[in-house]
């Protein structure tokens, strides 16, 4: 039997992260993600897992790699400030491909800005924020019940594909209560585990799908992790043909399967004339904005990304072909707008409606801004 | 005398580390403890940071990481908690360890994870061309000091003991048979080991400091038993900067050992430790 609970956001993340099998959780307090933590310590236990509060957020992601090195699903959760401190291992566990899931529970900032009010500000940290080239996947639930949805995939797409996942969705979302029903059981995915003879064990073997088999430390397979560039048998290397066929590898291990982790809403966009680009807790007001504008004769649409790295250009070049005008609704001045800009035809009008003073986008508002900018088009 | 060999990485030779440099001989001493202590290879797991002494674990046959700088410690307490059956090694240097990491280093030694930390203390940021340490002496020259240190400088090994590190000793490189035994002692010790290991970077630090090459410096390291505060005799020494004090000779040997109880994170019925 389904179970259905009355919670918030954040313990949504935690149910869902059991469920996904996490068995570790490394983090350290901050407003508006701690109430993840403090789920996590409660439930570690009776799963046999394992809680650890870290002296600071680089500790907490450091520990989740670790422990996931030790075969274990892991993650951590944050908010802004903690989310920076946490951006140089995202770029380690891309690089040495250490499963692991990161949640960032969007506040207001920068620095430590609005500690208890939504923001979508760090949207695209969680896409550039760690330094050099390296692949992103980011999710983007919008209300509790895709909390839990989504941190499920989030784990699932972290150990298919060797990679850190980024949850990622506001302090509204993270603390409204909401009546949701849990699924009795959901499908996890482990991460591919080597068969071969640990004498001939290649921990960064080429495979055709482009994710390598991977050991845990302690399994009987000894091997080498590291930062650097590497070569096939994880060693360093200065080796530029190998250094860039590991970084053309990295990329084409998440761009070759777009299918897998794709993921967007639509809604009414057979016939819009104007289109609605929202996600998280905007996603749901845009929705909102979108019955009403129908019921006032505007034809307007919802596309609403859950997966929003990596970007789905395609996708929203088909629907948008033909469509007058896109409306990128987000809590931030402006972030996933130019992506949008850049993915539409040339002679649709992409604008804003941006709104960073930590407030959340309403309706109303929204409904506003379709009627002025979809109504009177000829 | 063990033949090591057969726990090191031959593959990855030629290394890194510099003519002269101590650290092949703490990567003996410790694979020297591994054997004596008859480990199963799959079941240690050497933890490092970034720096020369990080590169160590790469030559080790065993369940090797080189993290990111300064967060060895961070790294194996994760590996620790979910994976207690494997015996976990961080080795580290004084900038990795002291510096950027010295915030993980302490918390680790106050919870008393059971891992073991080797600090390889050359006194000065050998990788990245010689540049002043948390552990260079005063006075003394580096790329980002050359008037002369004028900072004071951590020693470790108190730094560690007043942290809660429930095992801390310190030893010389030039030492390596009492260093093997002292790491044997600090892997078999239940909870949280430091040790300090004394050693020199003749590239950087002797040329500067005009200290001479790699045996001179252990020798008077070794003779002196002042850490590797060779330089203050060195004709460059600048007169401007205040006379540090007198050192105390370095002690060395185990300096504190406590049995406390040892952290295995917060879990249910399934710990297996204290």
């Amino acid at each position: 039997m389904a179970e259905t609970r009355l919670i918030q956001g954040n313990e949504a993340c935690a149910l869902g992260a059991i469920a996904a099998g996490c068995r570790f959780f490394g983090g350290y307090p901050i407003t508006p993600s701690s109430g993840i933590a403090e789920q996590m310590v409660r439930l570690l236990p009776g799963v046999g897992g394992v809680f650890i509060q870290m002296e600071d957020e680089i500790a907490s992601l450091a520990a989740v790699i670790g422990a996931s090195l030790g075969g274990s699903k892991a993650m951590t959760a944050t908010s802004g400030p903690g989310f920076s401190l946490m951006q140089e291992h995202i770029g380690f566990a891309a690089m040495a491909e250490v499963p692991c899931v990161i949640v960032n529970v969007m506040r207001g900032g920068p620095s430590t800005g609005l500690p208890t009010s939504p923001s979508q500000g760090d949207v695209m940290q969680a896409r550039w924020g760690t330094h050099g080239d390296h692949p992103a996947v980011v999710l983007a639930p919008s209300s509790v019940g895709e909390v839990h949805e989504l941190t499920v995939r989030a784990f699932n797409l972290a150990e298919r594909f060797r990679t850190p996942v980024i949850l990622t969705y506001d302090e509204v979302v993270g603390h409204t209560r909401e009546s949701v029903i849990l699924p009795d059981r959901v499908d996890v995915v482990d991460r591919p585990r080597p068969d071969e003879d640990p004498g001939s064990f290649l921990p960064k073997r080429v495979t055709p799908d482009g994710v390598p088999p991977m050991a845990a430390f302690g399994d009987g397979y000894r091997f080498h992790v590291t930062g650097l560039a590497h070569d096939e048998r994880g060693f360093p290397t200065q080796d530029n043909a190998v250094a860039g066929a590991l970084l053309t590898r990295l990329h084409n291990k998440i761009d070759d399967h777009l299918d897998e982790v794709a993921d967007v809403e639509e809604y009414m966009l057979d016939d819009a004339d104007v289109v609605l680009f929202a996600y998280g807790i905007v996603g749901r007001s845009a929705h909102e904005a979108v019955r009403r504008a129908r019921d006032r004769g505007v034809r307007a649409g919802l596309f609403r990304p859950r997966t929003l790295w990596p970007f789905p250009s395609g996708r929203l070049a088909e629907v948008t072909a033909g469509v007058d005008r896109v409306i990128v609704a987000e809590m931030n001045l402006g972030q996933m707008i130019s992506e949008v800009a850049g993915a539409a035809a040339a002679t649709t009008e992409v604008v804003g409606h941006l709104r960073a003073d930590g407030k959340p986008i309403t309706p109303s508002e929204l409904l506003e801004t379709v009627l002025a900018q979809g109504g009177d088009r000829p | 005398m063990t033949d090591v060999r057969k726990y090191l990485r031959e593959w990855a030779m030629p290394h890194v580390l510099c003519p002269g440099c101590a650290h092949g001989i703490v990567l003996k001493s410790f694979l020297e403890a591994v054997d004596q202590l008859q480990l199963d290879q799959d079941k240690v797991a050497m933890v490092a940071g970034i720096g020369c002494s990080s590169r160590l674990a790469g030559y080790a046959d065993l369940c090797t990481m080189h993290g990111t700088h300064g967060r060895a410690p961070a790294f194996a307490t994760g590996l620790k908690l979910a994976r207690p059956d494997l015996d976990v090694v961080v080795v580290s240097g004084d900038g990795d360890g002291l510096a950027i990491g010295g915030n993980h280093l302490i918390h680790a030694a106050r919870r008393n994870i059971d891992i073991t930390v080797l600090l390889l203390n050359n006194s000065i940021y050998g990788m990245t061309g010689g540049q002043v340490a948390p552990t260079t002496p005063q006075g003394a020259i580096a790329s980002t000091s050359p008037g002369g240190n004028s900072e004071a400088s951590f020693d470790p090994c108190r730094l560690l003991t007043g942290a809660g590190a429930s095992f801390v000793a310190r030893v010389l490189a030039a030492t390596p048979i009492e260093m093997t035994k002292t790491i044997v002692e600090a892997m078999s010790h239940p909870g949280f080991a430091f040790i300090e290991i004394v050693g020199d970077c003749p590239e950087y630090f002797g040329r500067y400091n005009k200290a001479g090459g790699g045996a001179e410096m252990l020798n008077f390291i070794a003779r002196q038993g002042e850490s590797v505060a060779v330089p203050l005799t060195s004709k460059r020494f600048v007169n401007h900067v205040p006379a540090p004090e007198p050192r105390p000779g370095l002690r060395t040997g185990v300096l504190n050992r406590e049995i406390r109880p040892v952290y295995s994170g917060v879990r249910g019925a399934v710990s297996d430790e204290a």
